[in-house]
């Protein structure tokens, strides 16, 4: 990576340490703190479809079960959220594992991947709904406690920065992945899965790395997500809605790179609040986001990250 | 170096391969010939462990490796270039070299990287550039370039000439000859009977999942029922 990149990172990583002092606006902060999830949740699809090539859509699973995770531990049995935010990493880690195992085993490839994801997560989602721990119907509410044990804030920028630092550790994996020879595998995979395997990879084992690591930051971004909005439920913790975001922002944004969820994510809020504050007829700013939607995907295949790399600049000049 | 006795395989319910015997000594090119659905590749896919045999045994260099993982295959050196040029497209051509030498051969990257260059000069003006945009010759190239990135002791070729000019098939012939002159073993899996055997040392032709003829490629290039079973002489 060239010094120039480099520098450019460290000033944006700066300018993003410093922006809740320099912005007065508080609703700007929380706007951008869910910027920033959003970019992190993406990264977690990202690494399972935009790096292995499988194709999720319902990646809310992990996410949700995080949530669930956590909570139970606080409300049920008053364990702190930090703590309970690591075992929804395991717990994350343990459905990727349950639903990885299940799906690759048995060789469910491409659409068929993703039709069992979004499958397992309508199952989690109705058994949320019927057993009792997790409060049913009804959901579970968190009591509003600040603390960083609870990882709860009155200002704003408390949660601004968690969601930063998730952020950052996600950049992270995605370029660990970029220079790892797992990341070559699952890029491998990606590509064509039997010639990975006859090059010695072994396609299944990397796969199950790949939903593992996706389903722990998932959980993790539950946890989170639950001590900032204080009430979960089965729609909210199991909904497809999430699923779609989460591969909406790494497609938009640019799937298989390293600042394509980021991008995207900050590209799809931005024109949804751009639109939603200036149009005012009701619907018409869907209407808006959705073509402009339409014309990313449509006219950039890679991404809006595809617009500055490839073609114009052979990545051999760089790696030789 | 190979030896496989009684192979018995196939997918589900269904048996392909019906009892097969093969052997492949040091630094030989063995073709293994027969028509479409005779059971070529699925043989490929079981030596190399993509599928395990319903029976039989398969010794590479002294070990048993029936059955094993993929991977542990191609850690002992026995590398398959599977049919059908399956590169990674949407990788650079350097990308899909370097991608062959994670499991064996990674310290000697930058070497065999060279290697394959001298071996296919027209690789090296393409280093750069995804490997979908390739020819369908040069993609060849770079399979069996990236399975030589592997070190391989023997080399299992699918069908290099699939889809490939007859020019261009006269060419790869030429370098897969120019690989095995460095000592290389490597096994000819191919439907094009006549240059595959003007190619090896031995050759055995597989019908219906069964061995019908094998011995010196010399002989079976004069043997009156191949003539007639494939050139319809």
């Amino acid at each position: 990576m060239a010094v120039r990149t480099l520098l450019f990172l460290a000033a944006l990583l700066v300018l993003a340490l410093i922006a809740p002092l320099l912005i007065a606006n508080r609703f700007l902060i929380d706007v951008l703190t869910l910027i920033l999830f959003s970019a992190f949740l993406g990264q977690s699809w990202n690494i399972l479809g935009g790096y292995a090539g499988q194709f999720s859509f319902g990646s809310v699973v992990f996410f949700g079960t995080g949530a669930y995770t956590s909570s139970i531990l606080l409300m049920t049995f008053g364990i702190d959220a930090w703590i309970g935010a690591i075992a929804a990493l395991f717990a994350g880690a343990a459905v990727g594992a349950f639903v990885g195992f299940l799906s690759f085993r048995y060789g469910l490839r491409g659409s068929y991947f993703a039709l069992i994801t979004l499958a397992f997560a309508e199952v989690f989602k109705v058994l949320a709904n019927s057993v009792e721990f997790t409060g049913g119907g009804i959901g579970i509410f968190i009591e509003h406690e600040p603390g960083l044990a609870r990882l709860q804030f009155d200002d704003p920028a408390g949660y601004y920065y968690i969601a930063l630092a998730l952020t950052v550790v996600s950049l992270a994996i995605a370029w660990w992945l970029e220079r790892s020879r797992f990341g070559a595998y699952l890029k491998a995979i990606r590509e064509n899965e039997d010639a990975a395997e006859a090059l010695g990879v072994n396609a299944f084992r990397c796969k199950m790395y790949a939903i593992m690591i996706s389903g722990a930051m998932g959980g993790v971004g539950g946890t989170f997500y639950a001590q900032k909005f204080l009430y979960i439920d089965p729609p909210i913790a199991y909904g497809v809605a999430t699923s779609v975001e989460m591969l909406l922002v790494s497609i938009v944004g640019g799937m298989g790179t390293v600042f394509g969820p980021l991008v995207g994510s900050f590209v799809l809020h931005g024109v949804n609040e751009v639109t939603r504050h200036y149009i005012q007829t009701p619907g018409l700013s869907l209407i808006v986001y959705g073509l402009i939607l339409i014309a990313i995907i449509g006219y950039l295949p890679n991404g809006l990250i595809g617009l500055f790399k490839g073609r114009a600049r052979p990545k051999d000049a760089e790696d030789a | 170096m190979l030896e496989v006795r009684g192979l018995e395989a196939g997918y589900g319910q269904v048996r392909i391969l019906r009892g097969i015997d093969i052997d492949v000594a040091d630094g030989e090119i063995v073709a293994v010939l027969g028509s479409n659905g005779a059971g070529k590749t699925t043989l490929n896919n079981n030596i190399s462990g993509l599928y395990r045999p319903f029976a039989g045994s398969v010794r590479f260099a002294g070990e048993d490796v029936t059955g094993a993982a993929s991977e542990a295959i191609v850690e002992r050196g026995l590398v398959q270039v599977p049919e059908g040029r399956r590169i990674f497209p949407n990788m650079s051509v350097r990308e899909n070299l370097e991608l062959g030498s994670y499991r064996r051969g990674k310290p000697n990257r930058a070497a065999n990287i060279a290697r394959v260059l001298e071996i296919f000069p027209r690789l090296e003006e393409r280093l750069g550039q995804a490997a979908g945009t390739l020819s369908g010759g040069e993609q060849q190239m770079l399979a069996i370039g990236r399975g030589l990135m592997a070190e391989p002791k023997l080399l299992i070729l699918d069908e290099p000439s699939l889809g490939l000019s007859p020019l261009l098939v006269e060419q790869m012939f030429a370098l897969i000859r120019r690989i095995n002159d460095d000592g290389l073993a490597v096994v000819l899996v191919e439907q094009n009977v006549m240059q595959s055997l003007a190619l090896a040392d031995r050759a055995y032709v597989i019908e219906n999942g069964a061995v019908t003829l094998s011995g010196a490629a010399a002989e079976l290039l004069e043997n009156a029922d191949l003539k007639r079973a494939y050139l319809g002489i």
